[in-house]
C-alpha cells in the first residue's frame, strides 16, 4: 500500500507542476499588463519602468517563473492589490468556508443521491424509481442560483426562519461550528447539495441495475441469501464507484461555487475569486486559482486511493 | 432438515413444469411441460443443445427465475415439498440446504469484492445460525475436501486470484456447504479448459457417491454424460424427448434428435467435449412451437402424423421412453420387442 501511494504521489507530481505553470501564465497571459491596474493612468514610462523592475517583469518569463514558483513553494503568494493582505491568508480563509459548505453540502447530497439512487436502482421502472429519478433529473436541471433565490425568497423573506446572506451574525468572514453559524449554512448548503444529489442518485441508480443484473446475484440467491443479505452485497459493490463520485462532485462543489456563493455572499472562494476578477486583483485571482486547483489535484489522489484501498480487484503497486 | 418422503421416493419429481418468459416482445415458451424425475442418490443427465431450456428447468427447480418474467406452470416437488407454494422466507432457507447449484461460469458465480472463504461461510451462518468462526471452519474443510492446495491462505483471496479450476473446486465447496440432498450442477466443466474438466469431473462423481448426493447434471455434451450419469434425459425444445438408463439410451437410442447427436460424436469418438452442433437443420424457435413433435423439421423419418400433436411418451425398452410415433403406441404387447428393432435399425 505504501509503494502504491508513493506511485501515486509521483504521478500527480507532474500534474501540480502543470498547475502552476498555467497559474504563473495566467497573469501574463491576460490581456493588459499586470501593472496598469495598479498604476495611476497618467503614470509617466519611466515610472511604469520602475515598477516593472521592482515587481521583477522586466526579467525573462522563465526567470519570473522560477522566483515565483520559489515563493509559492514557501506559501507566499504575493498581497492583494486591494487589501493589501497576504494573498495565502485570504485564500485559506476563504477556501475553509467553501470547503465547510461544499462538505455539508456534498454530504447532504450523498445522503439522499444514494438513498434515491438505491431505490431507483433496486425497484427499477416501478413508480419508486419514477419518481426517485424525476427528483434527481430535476436536481440535476434546475438552475441553482434560481433555487438559491426561490429559497431565500420562500424561507428568509416571507417566513424569516433562516438568514439570506453571509456566514455568520457578525457579518465577518469568520464561520463557526456553532447554533448561531449553521443557521446561516442551512440555505446554501441545501442549494449548493441538490447537483451532487443528481448526479450521485442516476450514478447509483446505474450501479445497482449493473450489479444486479451480474451473475452473482442469482449465485446468492441460489445458496438462500436473504433479500437483505443481497442488498448487503450490493452495497459493498456500488461503495467505491459511488465514493469516488461523491469525492469528484467535492472537487468540482470546491471550484464551482462562485453563483451560489454570490448569490448568498458566502464568503468562500467563489465569492473572493468573483472580487478578485472585478477588481482585477491578479495576485489574488492567480492565489485563489492556484489554492484551488492543488485541492482538485489532492482531492482526485484522494479518490484515487481510497478507491483502491476499497475495491480489492484493482491492483495495487 | 429431515425428508417428509417415504424412502424410495423421488427427491425431485416435475409433473408438466412449464417456464413461460412474458414481457418484452412475444411470449417464449422455454419449458414445454417437463416430467423428471431423480431418486435418492441418483445422477441424471440432461442433455441437449444450447437453448433447449436446460438451464431453465434446473432454475425453475429453486424458483431463480425472475418471478415478473417468468411464469411457471404444472408442478414441483422436493424432498417432498411443493416448490412452488413456498413463501419468500421458506424458499431462501430451502435454497442451499436443500438444493445447492453449481454454475457454469465460477468467475461470475463469486461476488468479486468478498473474499471466497467468507462467502462459504456466509452461507453457513445463514443456514445454521452459528458464529462466523464456526463458518470460516467448515469453509477450511470443505477448500481440504475439494482439495484446494494452501487451503487456508486460499480462503482468503478474491474471487480474481484463483484460476477457473480452482474456483469451480470452490463453488463445489461452496454447494456442499450445507449439507445438500439435492445439487444441481448447469454444465459445471463447460467454461473449463479439458484437462481441468476432467478433474472436476472426477471430483464431483468421487463426492456423490461419498455424499450419496442426488445430482441433475446439465450438459450438451455425450461424453460428459456418460462420464457421471446413471441416467439421460435429453432435451429438445423445453422437453424431454428421451430418457433412460445411460446405457440403454446411448447403445439403443429410440428418438432420431438422440441418435443424430451420437451420429454427430461417431465421427471424432475420441474427442472429449465434442460439441452437439452438427445435426443439420436450425433450433427451434421457442416463440412458435410447431403443433406436433418440435423435431418434425429437422427429422428425416418424419411423417403427417407427427404434426398432428406432440408425440406422447413410450417406451422403447423397460425405464427407457420417448416421445416418438417411430416407437409403438402404448397398450400393446410386444412393445419392448418392437422398440428394439426399431432402435437398430
Ligand atoms: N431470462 C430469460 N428471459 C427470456 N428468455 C429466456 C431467459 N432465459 C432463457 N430464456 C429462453 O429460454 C431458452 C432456453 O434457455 P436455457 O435454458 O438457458 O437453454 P440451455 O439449454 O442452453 O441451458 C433460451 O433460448 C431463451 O430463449
Ligand atoms: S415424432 Fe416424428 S418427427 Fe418427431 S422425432 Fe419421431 S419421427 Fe421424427
Ligand atoms: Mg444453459
Amino acid at each position: 500500500m505504501l509503494a502504491f501511494l508513493l506511485h501515486r504521489l509521483l504521478y500527480v507530481t507532474p500534474v501540480a507542476i502543470g498547475v502552476t505553470v498555467v497559474c504563473f501564465l495566467l497573469v501574463h497571459l491576460t490581456p493588459g499588463d499586470p501593472l496598469t491596474a495598479i498604476l495611476p493612468a497618467d503614470a509617466t514610462l519611466e515610472l511604469q519602468e520602475q515598477m516593472k523592475a521592482a515587481y521583477g517583469f522586466d526579467k525573462p518569463l522563465p526567470v519570473q517563473y522560477a522566483l515565483w514558483f520559489w515563493k509559492v513553494l514557501h506559501g507566499d503568494l504575493g498581497h492583494s492589490i486591494a487589501t493589501g493582505r497576504p494573498v495565502l491568508t485570504e485564500v485559506m480563509r476563504a477556501v475553509k468556508n467553501t470547503l465547510i459548505l461544499a462538505t455539508v453540502a456534498t454530504a447532504i447530497g450523498f445522503t439522499f443521491g444514494t438513498l434515491f439512487g438505491f431505490v431507483a436502482g433496486y425497484f427499477r421502472d416501478s413508480w419508486l424509481d419514477k419518481l426517485a429519478s424525476f427528483v434527481s433529473v430535476l436536481g440535476v436541471s434546475v438552475p441553482h442560483y434560481w433555487l438559491g433565490m426561490v429559497l431565500v425568497i420562500i424561507f428568509s423573506a416571507q417566513l424569516g426562519w433562516l438568514p439570506p446572506t453571509g456566514a455568520g451574525p457578525d457579518g465577518s468572514g469568520d464561520w463557526r461550528p456553532d447554533a448561531a453559524h449553521l443557521r446561516y449554512l442551512i440555505l446554501p448548503a441545501i442549494t449548493m447539495s441538490v447537483i451532487p444529489m443528481g448526479v450521485i442518485a442516476r450514478t447509483v441508480r446505474a450501479l445497482v441495475g449493473d450489479i444486479l443484473s451480474q451473475d452473482f446475484v442469482e449465485a446468492l440467491r441460489a445458496k438462500g441469501m436473504s433479500e437483505f443479505g443481497v442488498f448487503r452485497h450490493v452495497v459493498t459493490n456500488a461503495a467505491p464507484t459511488a465514493l469516488a463520485v461523491m469525492g469528484l462532485q467535492l472537487g468540482y462543489l470546491l471550484g464551482g461555487s462562485i453563483l451560489i456563493e454570490t448569490v448568498f455572499s458566502w464568503p468562500g472562494s467563489g465569492f473572493l475569486l468573483n472580487a478578485a476578477i472585478f477588481q482585477r486583483d491578479l495576485p489574488l485571482l492567480q492565489g485563489t486559482i492556484l489554492v484551488l486547483a492543488m485541492f482538485f489535484v489532492a482531492l482526485n489522489l484522494a479518490v484515487d486511493v481510497l478507491q483502491t484501498a476499497l475495491d480489492p480487484r484493482i491492483k495495487r503497486g | 432438515m429431515s425428508s417428509l418422503s417415504p424412502a424410495g421416493a423421488p427427491l425431485v419429481e416435475t409433473k408438466n413444469l412449464t417456464v413461460d418468459f412474458v414481457g418484452t416482445g412475444k411470449p417464449v415458451r422455454a419449458v414445454a411441460g417437463v416430467d423428471l424425475t431423480l431418486a435418492p442418490g441418483e445422477v441424471v443427465a440432461l442433455l441437449g443443445e444450447s437453448g433447449s431450456g436446460k438451464s431453465v428447468t434446473l432454475r425453475a427447480l429453486m424458483r431463480l427465475l425472475p418471478e415478473k418474467r417468468a411464469k411457471i406452470g404444472g408442478s414441483i416437488r422436493v424432498d417432498g415439498r411443493d416448490v412452488t407454494a413456498l413463501s419468500r422466507r421458506e424458499l431462501s432457507a430451502f435454497r442451499g440446504s436443500t438444493v445447492a447449484m453449481i454454475f457454469q461460469e465460477p468467475g461470475l458465480a463469486f461476488d468479486p469484492v468478498y473474499r471466497v472463504g467468507d462467502q462459504i461461510a456466509e452461507a453457513v451462518v445463514r443456514h445454521e445460525r452459528v458464529s462466523r468462526a464456526a463458518g470460516r471452519a467448515r469453509a477450511l474443510a470443505l477448500f481440504e475436501r475439494v482439495r484446494i492446495p494452501s487451503p487456508e491462505q486460499r480462503l482468503d483471496n478474491y474471487p480474481h486470484e484463483m484460476s477457473g479450476g480452482m474456483r469451480q473446486r470452490a463453488m463445489i465447496a461452496l454447494a456442499l456447504a450445507c449439507r445438500p440432498k439435492v445439487l444441481l450442477a448447469d454444465e459445471p466443466t463447460t467454461a473449463l479448459d479439458a484437462t481441468v474438466q476432467i478433474q472436476i469431473l472426477l471430483l464431483l462423481r468421487e463426492l456423490q457417491r461419498e455424499l450419496g448426493l442426488a445430482v441433475i447434471f446439465v450438459t450438451h455434451d455425450i461424453g460428459v454424460a456418460t462420464e457421471v450419469a446413471d441416467r439421460i434425459a435429453v432435451m429438445y425444445a423445453g422437453r424431454i424427448v428421451e430418457s433412460g438408463a445411460c446405457r440403454d439410451v446411448i447403445r439403443a437410442p429410440a428418438h432420431p434428435y438422440t441418435r443424430g447427436l451420437l451420429a454427430s460424436r461417431a465421427d471424432h469418438v475420441f474427442t472429449k467435449g465434442t460439441r452437439l452442433e452438427t445435426i443439420p437443420g436450425a433450433p427451434p424457435d421457442l416463440t412458435a412451437l410447431p403443433p406436433g413433435c418440435a423435431f418434425a423439421p429437422r427429422c428425416a423419418q418424419a411423417r403427417p402424423a407427427c404434426n398432428a400433436g406432440v408425440p406422447e411418451e413410450r417406451t422403447a425398452s423397460p425405464h427407457h421412453v420417448a416421445r416418438c410415433l417411430l416407437l409403438p403406441a402404448p397398450a400393446e404387447d410386444g412393445a419392448c420387442h418392437r422398440a428394439d428393432a426399431t432402435a437398430a435399425a
